[in-house]
Formats: structure tokens, C-alpha cells, sequence
């Protein structure tokens, strides 16, 4: 224990200062209004859902818990269910073997909900492109607010696409 | 070469890696497949392809890794009624690669025990095989109902855990069926494919220098290995030798990529066992090195650095002794971080004992990689069949007995540390020279094989070209598939709590296996 508590002294805080929101990722034009958002605001939960990615995504959306970036320190946190979540972090190509399952997790999450799309699969069908096994973008299957692309985007643009979409629209 | 080495008459394929090639009726493959299997053959990779525009039929390949390379068995069968017969009992890891054989392409494998559909759900109807050169890739089926019949566990207090394809963390999506008693786990049965999304068909539309950018995002984790082996099947089909210098860079890429994901893992499995001390600790090195990665080589994940002929980007002499100074720090922090592991009472009471596969099974069912390693079995491509720059590297195999959690965790560390030593013996004696070499295109229906020791185990890239630089087919296989079927057996007689734990030990890759 000893040991244990010296590292944690030894190394000290290591987050950093978190990104702004960023306007250019924003595809929807922001159905919640003011008033929803204040309330939303900072205290996020999201469900992520991998609808088909290479798995590259998902290490930099960990990498988002990691002390560097700590997003949960801003209020917004992963949840084990979409009927907890208020927004969806989607990356893929969604596969078509995906398809019915992100709806229905759409479906599942309730109203107002928000969706990120992380990468440029779930941007524009990437490298993966459309075919009878690959639906493309995310955005063909459910309505996407934000998309943040990358491959993989960083944790930083990953935050700043979630920080995009919970605040409200610069005019 | 030396035929009486080998269980058929193969001729050597060309390419760093020794790999031979057979042709074998269907009445022979059996035959082959059990005296190779005497021999200690384990199987790799099992795949089909459509000859029909060659004038010929379809064919199965097998390939199999004997003591003295890869052996690369094809198998012609007719158009009509493409049928081969069964391995899955000789080699437990073929049931899998057998029903996604017939599932993209039709080739029907007799005498199976389970004929299920594998990879196939609801996107494409039963009958038609997108592999088949006559399919349209574009073309999209409405979805239909996706049943699939699970193995049903009964007896009095048995009840069913559905979990996926959508799980409740970030991880990739898959369907697990428990049946338990109580906490305790009779039966897990695994049904993946959710993330199939068309590589191979994808592969047959493209050049070979596009290709390179999609083998690379095959398992986005394993970006490396399988940029490298892609690589290496091109260099092979095309007769390009690679430079000194860009087989060091290749090296070193491919350690690093090893020290992250074990570091990353390293700290999921101490999270996974309520010390979220460790996530903390162990993400912030892989931070470090992943923020260093990107500072040297320009991508955080090394993505679309191995290229055929060579590496995409040159290193900078000092930023190789940026690398080895952020690498002793890390390997020294490790080192503390492993003794708080070795040494927490509460850690060690969750990994020891769990999710055991013995040496006896793993050898049995063909588990692969640092898994394998940790059950007891020696086997390491960078050791067995070393490619420049391993062949000087004197690699020590990271060999645990038990085979359970702690085990795999050990061989972890293990792993890490070596990783370390030769990414610094590496990076202090780079060759000078070019980091790339032309490539001939080579020409239709030459063959090459890329062969890579992942961080997980062993990724296979088999490539059979065709005219004008593009893809006939090609071939990416993921270690998980040989893997996945040995968390089934992992877990039983566990208690399902330690299900994420036992996963996250093996931590398999999804995409990889769906392809």
C-alpha cells in the first residue's frame, strides 16, 4: 500500500485543460434549444456504440478516460445502457450486421438524445466505403449531430466533438 | 528446399518468410491434414477463392505452420457442388473457418459437425456467396430475420445470460450466450460477425498500393502487424527485397505497438478488478508512448507506415534517442507498477487461478500468441521463423506455465520488457540507407505470404494477384479466430463477475475475426 500511495504522490495530476467546442464539426443545426441545453449541459451520459469500426476508434475514445484527459471530470460519463444514455457515440462503417442493432439503440435511448459520429468510417463510410456488407456513414442509418472525423481521431477531437454537441449554436 | 521435412511435395513460395505451396486433390487433404497433424502442424488460416474467370473451378486453401515454415495446401473443386472434406476434427480452429467459407463463398465443407452460418446474418440471403466472382459487391439485400440456433444448456436451476451485440463498455460488438447455475457458468457460447463488413470482397476491387491502407484497418490494434505481413506478401508475390533500414523501422513499429496495447490491457485488467489505480497509472505511460509515437513517426497509432518496398516515413536520429529515452522511463515505471501488482493481495486473489487453459488444450485447440505463451507452449514467430531484423535479436520466449489470468498478465509484463530491449538494441544501431524499394508489379496468379508475431499472435496475409498490379484475392487473418473458441473454454466452471476479467486477459480482436 505503501508503494501505492508513493506513485500516486510521485506522479501528481496529470490532466490537461480540456478543447473548446468547434462549430465546423456540427452537421445537424442544433434541434435543442437554450433552455435544454442548460439544463444537459455538462452533465452528459453516453452510450457508445461500435456499429462496426476497425477497433482503432474505440482505443482513442478509452483513451479519453485516461488522466491526460479525464473527461469525466467535466460531468460526462459512459453508461452501460442507452435508456441511461442522453447521447450516442457511434463509430463504424455501420455493418449491415449492425444496422437493426444501432436503430434499436437509438430507439432505446430517450428523447432529447444527441449522436456523435467518431471517425471518418462513421463520417463517410471511410476506407470500408458502402457494399452489401457496409451501410456507410453513420448518418445513413440514424440522424447525426456531430461528426468528428480522423482515423483514429484523437481523444482531444473526440471531447471536442462531445463538447460541440452540448453546447449551444454560435449564431 | 528439403521435401523430407515436410508431410507433401511443396515447392518454396518466394518472399522473406519460408513458406511452401501444394496442391492437393480433395481426397488427399484429409490424408495430408492427419500426418501433419502427427507432425505437430498446428493450422493458421483456412480460406476459399473463386477460379471460375481462370478458367477453373473454386478452391479451398489451407495453410498450416510445420517446424520448418508455413505450408500454403490449395485445394481445387469443381463449380458444381464445391465440396471438400471436414479438418475441423484434426484441427478444432477449422469449425469457425469452414462455416465463413461457405458463408462468403459456398464451398461446403462434408462430414462437418456444425454447419451453422457463421459470418453471415441477415444482409445477404442463404444460397448467394459474396466472395463469388459474379456477385456485385454494391448490391445491397433487404435485411431478413436473423436466426440462429444456440446450443441449449437444460437442467433444473439453468437459466440463459443474453449479452451483446451492443455491450455495456467500449468495446466492439458480439453476441455471448451464458447458461449458468447460480454465479457459476456451464456453457458460453460466442456468435460473432456483427462487424462483417466486406474487407476481403474490398481487397478484390483495389490495387495493391491501395490495399496497403486497408489491411491496416483489418484490426485497427494489430495496424502494424498487419500492415507488415501485407506488406510482406506483396514483397513476395512481387520479388522486392527490403532494405536494411526500413526492416529496423519495421521492427521497432511493430515493438511499440506491443508495448501499447500490453500497457493498455495491463491497466483495463487491474480496472477490471476494482484497482482503478492501475487503468490510471499504465494509460498514462500508454499516453506517454502513444504521444511519442506520434512526435517521432507521426501517427499516435503508427497507421500507414509499413508500406510495400519499405516504410512511408524515415526516423530521425534524434528522435530515436527520444524514443529510447522515453522508453527506459517507461520500462522503469513498469517494473514499480509490476511489483504493486505482484505484490496487492486483493489483485492477485482475482487473476490466480481464473479462466485457466492448460498447455494440453491450448496445444489441442491451436490457441495462438502471447496466450499460448502463457499456457506453457513456445512459440514465437520472431523466435521460430525470424525476419530481418529478428534474426540477430536473440528474442526470449516470455513462457508461463499456469495458463490462467496471472499467467497471461506475466506474460504480459514479460513481453513488454523484452519489447523494450530490442526496440533499444534497434534504435541504437540503425542501418544507414533508403527506407524503400521499388515494387514490380507482379504478374497474375503470383502467390506471396506475410506472416507477422502480433502483439496477439500471429497474423497471416496470403495474397494471389492478378493482372495489372490489382488483387485476385486476398487473405487477412486475425490470431483471434484461433482464439475466440478457447474463451469458451476459459470461462467454464468461473463465475460470470470474472467474465470481463478473463476476456480482457485474452482481449480478442472483433473486426479482425468479421472481416
Amino acid at each position: 500500500m505503501y508503494q501505492l500511495l508513493k506513485q500516486i504522490a510521485k506522479v501528481g495530476i496529470k490532466t490537461e485543460a480540456p478543447p473548446d467546442a468547434d462549430e465546423r464539426l456540427r452537421v445537424l443545426s442544433g434541434e435543442l434549444d437554450a433552455v435544454v441545453l442548460k439544463h444537459f449541459g455538462r452533465a452528459l451520459a453516453i452510450r457508445h456504440v461500435d456499429a462496426g469500426s476497425c477497433n482503432g476508434c474505440e482505443l482513442e475514445i478509452h483513451a479519453t478516460n485516461s488522466p491526460y484527459y479525464n473527461l469525466e471530470r467535466l460531468g460526462i460519463k459512459f453508461v452501460a445502457s442507452p435508456r441511461h444514455a442522453d447521447l450516442l457515440l457511434v463509430t463504424g462503417p455501420v455493418s449491415r450486421n449492425m444496422e437493426e442493432a444501432l436503430r434499436r439503440t437509438y430507439e432505446a435511448t430517450p428523447d432529447p438524445k444527441l449522436v456523435v459520429s467518431i471517425g471518418d468510417c462513421a463520417c463517410d463510410g471511410g476506407v470500408f466505403g458502402e457494399s452489401y456488407a457496409s451501410c456507410g456513414r453513420v448518418a445513413n442509418v440514424i440522424p447525426v449531430d456531430v461528426a468528428v472525423p480522423g482515423c483514429p481521431p484523437t481523444p482531444t477531437a473526440i471531447m471536442q466533438g462531445i463538447l460541440t454537441a452540448v453546447s449551444p449554436r454560435r449564431k | 528446399m528439403l521435401e523430407t521435412e515436410l508431410f507433401v511435395a511443396a515447392d518454396r513460395l518466394p518472399g522473406a518468410v519460408p513458406a511452401y505451396s501444394a496442391r492437393l486433390e480433395p481426397a488427399a487433404l484429409r490424408p495430408a491434414c492427419e500426418q501433419a497433424r502427427a507432425d505437430g502442424a498446428r493450422l493458421v488460416a483456412l480460406w476459399g477463392s473463386d477460379e471460375t474467370p481462370r478458367g477453373r473451378g473454386f478452391a479451398l486453401h489451407v495453410a498450416l505452420a510445420v517446424p520448418v515454415g508455413l505450408v500454403w495446401l490449395t485445394v481445387p473443386l469443381p463449380v458444381e457442388h464445391p465440396r471438400y472434406p471436414c479438418i475441423a476434427d484434426l484441427f478444432p480452429s477449422a469449425a469457425r473457418m469452414q462455416r465463413a467459407a461457405y458463408d462468403l463463398l459456398g464451398v461446403h465443407a462434408d462430414e462437418s459437425a456444425d454447419h451453422r452460418k457463421w459470418l453471415r446474418h441477415g444482409a445477404w440471403p442463404g444460397g448467394t456467396f459474396p466472395l463469388r466472382k459474379d456477385f456485385d459487391a454494391a448490391k445491397k439485400f433487404p435485411l431478413t430475420e436473423d436466426r440462429y440456433p444456440f446450443v441449449k444448456v437444460e437442467g433444473e436451476g439453468v437459466h440463459e445470460i443474453p449479452v451483446g451485440p451492443v455491450h455495456a463498455g467500449t468495446i466492439e460488438p458480439g453476441h455471448f450466450r451464458f447458461s449458468i447455475v447460480g454465479e457459476k457458468i456451464l456453457r458460453l457460447e460466442e456468435r460473432l460477425g456483427y462487424k462483417h463488413k466486406g474487407i476481403e470482397k474490398r481487397f478484390e476491387s483495389m490495387t495493391l498500393a491501395e490495399g496497403a491502407r486497408l489491411a491496416g484497418r483489418v484490426s485497427g490494434d494489430s495496424t502494424v502487424a498487419f500492415a507488415w505481413a501485407y506488406a510482406m506478401a506483396v514483397e513476395g508475390a512481387s520479388g522486392t527485397e527490403t532494405p536494411p533500414r526500413a526492416a529496423a523501422l519495421r521492427g521497432c513499429l511493430l515493438e511499440l505497438e506491443r508495448i501499447a496495447n500490453h500497457l493498455g490491457d495491463l491497466g483495463y485488467l487491474g480496472n477490471d478488478v476494482s484497482l482503478s489505480f492501475g487503468f490510471f497509472q499504465f494509460w498514462r505511460l500508454k499516453e506517454d508512448l502513444l504521444r511519442a509515437n506520434d512526435a517521432t513517426f507521426g501517427h499516435r497509432y503508427l497507421m500507414d507506415l509499413i508500406v510495400p518496398g519499405g516504410v512511408a516515413r524515415d526516423l530521425a536520429a534524434d528522435n530515436a534517442a527520444r524514443l529510447i529515452a522515453i522508453l527506459d522511463r517507461i520500462e522503469s515505471e513498469v517494473r514499480q507498477l509490476r511489483s504493486i501488482y505482484d505484490e496487492h493481495a486483493g489483485v492477485q486473489d482475482r487473476f490466480m487461478t481464473t479462466g485457466a487453459i492448460t498447455a494440453d488444450l491450448a496445444a489441442r485447440m491451436g490457441l495462438t500468441g502471447f496466450a499460448a505463451r502463457a499456457s506453457g507452449i513456445r512459440q514465437d514467430l520472431r523466435v521460430d521463423h525470424p525476419v530481418a531484423p529478428y534474426e540477430s535479436m536473440e528474442i526470449r520466449i516470455a513462457v508461463q506455465e499456469a495458463g490462467d489470468v496471472a499467467a497471461r498478465v506475466a506474460a504480459r509484463f514479460d513481453e513488454l520488457f523484452e519489447s523494450t530491449r530490442v526496440l533499444r538494441r534497434l534504435l541504437a544501431r540503425l542501418p544507414e540507407g533508403p527506407i524503400q524499394s521499388d515494387v514490380a508489379l507482379p504478374s497474375a496468379g503470383r502467390t506471396g505470404v506475410g506472416w507477422v508475431e502480433g502483439w496477439r499472435g500471429e497474423v497471416l496475409v496470403a495474397l494471389d494477384a492478378a493482372a495489372d498490379g490489382r488483387i485476385h484475392r486476398l487473405h487477412p487473418h486475425d490470431p483471434s479466430w484461433q482464439n475466440w473458441p478457447l474463451l469458451e473454454r476459459a470461462v467454464l466452471g468461473n463465475i460470470v463477475p470474472d467474465f470481463p476479467l478473463i476476456n480482457k486477459s485474452f482481449n480478442l480482436s472483433y473486426s479482425g475475426q468479421d472481416l
